[in-house]
């Protein structure tokens, strides 16, 4: 697993039984935890494509999508699963402090590049009436887009967090093992977005 | 009306308050609501007082409030599931009262459906839930030999929202009405058009947060059992209640998304206009159905696997038998829990899909039948033979064995799509959940607190009066609902707060003097627990081991010390404690002592319940100001929370050898008793080997 | 010298998921306008394309093996895939059913 957290000291045997820092069970509960938000993500997309015609007249798929700036969305959430993942092996084979924190901030520049973009997609979709109030479909769009962009959000705020960890206590072992974390996070919310473009764009565009 | 344009208290006024109603509108339906309403606030001004009175606040922040001990969760997670069964059982009465009085009842017809969409909301998110999980808390770390669980923060912030949200229900007594639409909240009658109020708006809530409680809970027990078994406890060594819990928290983390989703959504329709469930501009009501009993399948599952946890216990226990067919029951757990989400379709085959579709469901609804006899069989042929004795859990799981069967029946019956049609939404189907989840989850639930309460408390509970309540119960429950399969097979729809046909009547009165059996059973409950507190001195078992138990929890002291084991221990067999006192090795110091290291006291999971309860609160009425800033309290309490450095704390070896060597000094002090003297004051907790 | 080693195959792989994922993509995004949408079909070749790509990441991005130490994880997202498609799929089937025989547009 990207949990692979060899970097990482296991605390000397004091006592066996304390587990509540073994590295490789708190990766395994992120991961469970990640599962439970793929099932949450993934009924949305169900009802998404229950919801696909459900555009009662108002602008649909056709009208609203601009595959220009979703393809520069792409590619800035692509890249910046690449740059969390350079952080994660310059943390793993203990790089400078400084290359490291290169990484997270470029990794969150694109972040919030991607969530700019993105909020501008979503203004000028509602300069063409395209607002959640307006249809069934609308709504389950603005259901689940939204959706992911709140989880990219919380991804953004966790950075920030561990940018001001790491310059206040060094990387210690408690701040490596949450950094493994968000990047699980950062590249879990890259793959939902495959499915986004696929299922939500595509496919709205397709059979809208 | 926008939604802007309330003020600063937003939808609240005078009038939402219970009790002004009793001026503008006096009636019988609003005494008792405002009944209702003064219990609430009486109970809470008295327990304050108490609190007060004793001066034990102090006690309570450095004891409870704040414990990360599992032990300690789960016991609150009990209490508050008791507290809120009172209340709703105390709401079936009244609905039975009025049942048995129609036509001429006493109630408005909204508040009538006030109380049935509390009762269920309330009987399966904040007692079935909240009871399991405390069971689990409490017992599961023991039985697996850990030291507590996986993530013990998560696990007080887990309890923190559940009780948050089953404080907000109470004060939905006080504070405006609850939802009128069934603990299901179809839409579009719970949506804007047709249910303005704040009704669905403290359902919604309620649920969402609740649900996420439960979802992070999923989650803890499930890495719990994955990796904090002790050394030599394979998979197939765990107790079968363990196995239990990993199936009931693993469909805890799949089940619970797609409720939280439903909720979201209603409110997303409700206060954003949005259009998922509206009648209007290409809205669906069925989506609402669909991903409800996508979670609300394997909920029952969810609940009743623990409880066969349970039962498989007390059975092998009370009989001194090893569990017969461990692994058919294994793979009969397993094979439910994936099935459990194969089957939501049955709750709405009369939606309006084509017949293969009710078929396919149909058939795999019964096939769910399988394994459950399997495990039927199992739990006699482990009572075969054995030595049995007829004490208050043992009462509880055979009255479950009888009744279940008949519950599960009723449900083959159900899942015929062409039988469904007859009998969808009466009170036939009201007979048969009541007759799974009482016998199946509350029976079990029952028979897990008699048979682990002198663990976690280090007394018995009165025997008598607890077979008394096991008797009740099971009587209670029988009267109060088999006359409701009775009256469904007439053709009497559920929730309805009145009828003009007299053919029910009958039925309707049984099951009232029923429902009144089932009161004396709750008060014959708190009768027990108020006269063991009286005999705690008489009925002490401090060694720990009063029912000749088989698993690790019963080889260390009552109360369990919050290291839980002085040494982590190495488990051989199944049944491991068993194994180890035919062994002569139980009660052995152990070879080294040595520091402990434990989590802290945290304050995280208490400021998160008060937050996201005003919180709630302010949503539900349109408090905007206040949501925002509790929100973003929350935000940054949790934040400043990751800032906490030192979470945990160090037992030392010298703390702990000399609480070891106290208590085995009192096993050598104490003398072994047989199970003939197992409810006599003789037994202090030291079994004596019979086989 | 071990240690830079096992820092630059680290970067490889990340690099060759990066790769791959940059030209799956390109194919989806040149297909759909390519092929439009009067043929549906199109969207079988984007689902082939994300599922791919799902693959890559998966392997190269976080890590997911089939060797022994990582079983429980794999155990555990293909258990999580299961009960995703059994939803998914269920509820399109449902719905889309329904829909038909209400004369609905789903």
């Amino acid at each position: 697993m990207s949990g692979n957290s060899s970097s990482i000291s296991k605390p000397p045997s004091v006592d066996p039984g304390a587990i509540h820092k073994d590295p490789d069970m708190v990766i395994f509960g992120f991961w469970v935890f990640m599962m439970s938000d793929l099932i949450f993500f993934g009924v949305v997309f169900a009802i998404y494509i229950t919801m696909i015609g459900a555009t009662a007249g108002g602008p649909g798929p056709r009208e609203l999508f601009d595959f220009g700036s979703l393809f520069a969305q792409t590619m800035l959430l692509l890249t910046s699963s690449l740059t969390v993942g350079i952080a994660t092996i310059t943390m793993k084979h203990q790089r400078s402090q400084g290359s490291f924190l290169f990484w997270v901030v470029i990794t969150l520049l694109l972040g919030l590049g991607f969530l700019t973009l993105e909020l501008y997609d979503f203004s000028e979709m509602a300069a063409k009436g395209g607002v959640p109030q307006r249809s069934g479909y609308l709504s389950a769009f603005f259901g689940l887009v939204p959706l992911h962009g709140l989880h990219v959000t919380f991804g953004c705020l966790w950075m920030l967090v561990m940018i001001v960890q790491v310059l206040m206590v060094g990387m210690t072992d408690l701040v490596k093992l949450r950094f493994l974390r968000l990047a699980l996070f950062w590249h879990f919310l890259d793959l939902i977005w495959i499915g986004i473009f696929s299922v939500v764009y595509f496919g709205g565009w397709v059979y809208g | 009306m926008n939604i802007m344009d309330y003020g600063w208290l937003g939808k609240l006024s005078w009038d939402s308050i219970v009790f002004s109603k009793l001026f503008t509108n006096f009636s019988v339906s609003e005494v008792v609501a405002s009944t209702a309403g003064s219990i609430v606030i009486f109970a809470t001004v008295a327990i304050l007082f108490l609190l007060t009175w004793f001066r034990v606040w102090g006690t309570l922040w450095s004891v409870w409030l704040t414990s990360t001990d599992h032990k300690r969760i789960g016991i609150m997670y009990i209490v508050f599931a008791l507290v809120m069964m009172t209340r709703g059982l105390l709401e079936g009465m009244v609905m039975r009262a009025q049942q048995a009085a129609a036509p001429d009842g006493f109630l408005y017809a909204d508040h009538f459906a006030q109380l049935f969409s509390t009762h269920g909301t309330i009987m399966i998110f904040f007692v079935a839930v909240p009871f399991v999980v405390g069971l689990v808390n409490y017992v599961m770390p023991l039985q697996i030999g850990a030291r507590d669980v996986a993530f013990p923060v998560l696990n007080q912030i887990s309890l923190a929202i559940t009780a948050s949200s089953g404080i907000l229900l109470m004060v939905s007594l006080v504070v405006g009405e609850f939802s009128t639409g069934g603990w299901s909240a179809y839409p579009p009658y719970t949506g804007t058009d047709f249910n303005p109020g704040v009704g669905p708006d403290y359902w919604i809530w309620a649920i969402v947060f609740s649900g996420a409680g439960t979802t992070l809970t999923g989650i803890n027990f499930t890495v719990t059992i994955l990796k904090c078994r002790a050394v030599g406890m394979g998979f197939f060594r765990m107790p079968m209640f363990c196995w239990t819990v990993l199936c009931s928290s693993i469909l805890m983390i799949f089940a619970m998304p797609p409720l939280s989703v439903a909720a979201l959504m209603l409110g997303f329709d409700r206060y954003l206009d949005f259009h998922f469930f509206t009648n209007d501009l290409g809205g669906n009501m069925m989506n609402y159905a669909n991903l409800f009993w996508l979670f609300g399948h394997p909920e029952v599952y969810l609940l009743v696997l623990p409880a066969y946890g349970i039962f498989s216990e007390v059975f092998s226990t009370y009989s001194a038998k090893r569990l017969y067919g461990y692994k058919s029951l294994v793979f009969a757990t397993m094979s439910i829990a994936v099935l459990s989400f194969t089957v939501w379709l049955h709750h709405f085959f009369t939606m309006g899909q084509s017949p293969t579709i009710n078929i396919v469901f149909g058939i795999a609804t019964m096939l769910i039948a399988v394994p459950t006899g399997v495990k039927v069989y199992d739990w006699m042929a482990t009572m075969y033979r054995g030595r049995i004795r007829f004490t208050t859990p043992m009462i509880y799981s055979i009255g479950f064995l009888i009744l279940f069967v008949i519950g599960g029946l009723s449900g083959v019956i159900l899942a015929n799509p062409t039988v469904d049609f007859q009998v969808h939404n009466t009170l036939f189907l009201v007979a048969h959940f009541h007759n799974v989840l009482i016998p199946g989850v509350l029976f079990g639930l029952l028979a897990g607190y008699n048979y682990w309460f002198p663990k976690a408390f280090g007394f018995r509970l009165d025997e008598r009066l607890g077979k008394w309540s096991a008797y009740l119960w099971i009587v209670g429950f029988m009267l109060t609902f088999f006359p409701l399969y009775g009256a469904g097979l007439l053709g009497m729809p559920r929730r309805s707060f009145s009828y003009m046909d007299l053919t029910f009547k009958p039925y309707m009165l049984v099951a009232f003097i029923g429902a009144m059996v089932v009161l004396c059973a709750l008060v014959t409950l708190i009768l027990q627990l108020l006269v063991s507190l009286r005999d705690r001195k008489k009925n002490r078992v401090p060694v720990g081991d009063p029912w000749d138990g088989r698993s690790l929890e019963w080889s260390i002291s009552a109360p369990a010390p919050s290291y839980n084991f002085a040494e982590l221990p190495r488990v051989t067999d199944r049944d491991e404690f068993t194994e180890t006192k035919e062994q002569g090795r139980a009660y052995q110091p152990p070879k080294v002592y040595r520091n402990i290291e434990m989590p802290r006291n945290n304050p995280l999971g208490f400021i998160l319940c008060v937050l996201s309860g005003i919180l709630m609160f302010a949503l539900v009425w349109y408090i905007w100001w206040l949501a925002l800033i509790t929100a973003l309290a929350i935000i940054v309490v949790v934040i400043a929370s990751t800032f906490r450095w030192d979470s945990e704390q160090i037992i030392p070896a010298s703390q702990v050898q000399q609480d070891t060597e106290r208590w085995l000094e009192l096993v050598k002090n104490t003398e072994p008793v047989g199970r003939d003297l197992e409810n006599t004051p003789q037994n202090n907790g030291y079994a004596k080997l019979e086989h | 010298m071990a240690e830079k080693s096992g820092f630059s195959v680290h970067l490889r792989t990340y690099l060759t998921g990066y790769v791959l994922s940059v030209v799956l993509t390109l194919a989806a995004f040149w297909a759909v306008p390519a092929v439009g949408r009067e043929n549906k079909s199109v969207l079988l070749l984007v689902g082939l394309l994300g599922v791919a790509q799902l693959t890559v990441q998966l392997k190269c991005f976080l890590n997911v093996t089939t060797q022994k130490e990582g079983r429980d994880n794999l155990a555990l997202i293909l258990f999580s895939t299961l009960i995703l498609l059994i939803i998914v799929l269920g509820t399109a089937w449902i719905m889309g059913n329904l829909a038909m025989r209400m004369h609905t547009t789903m």
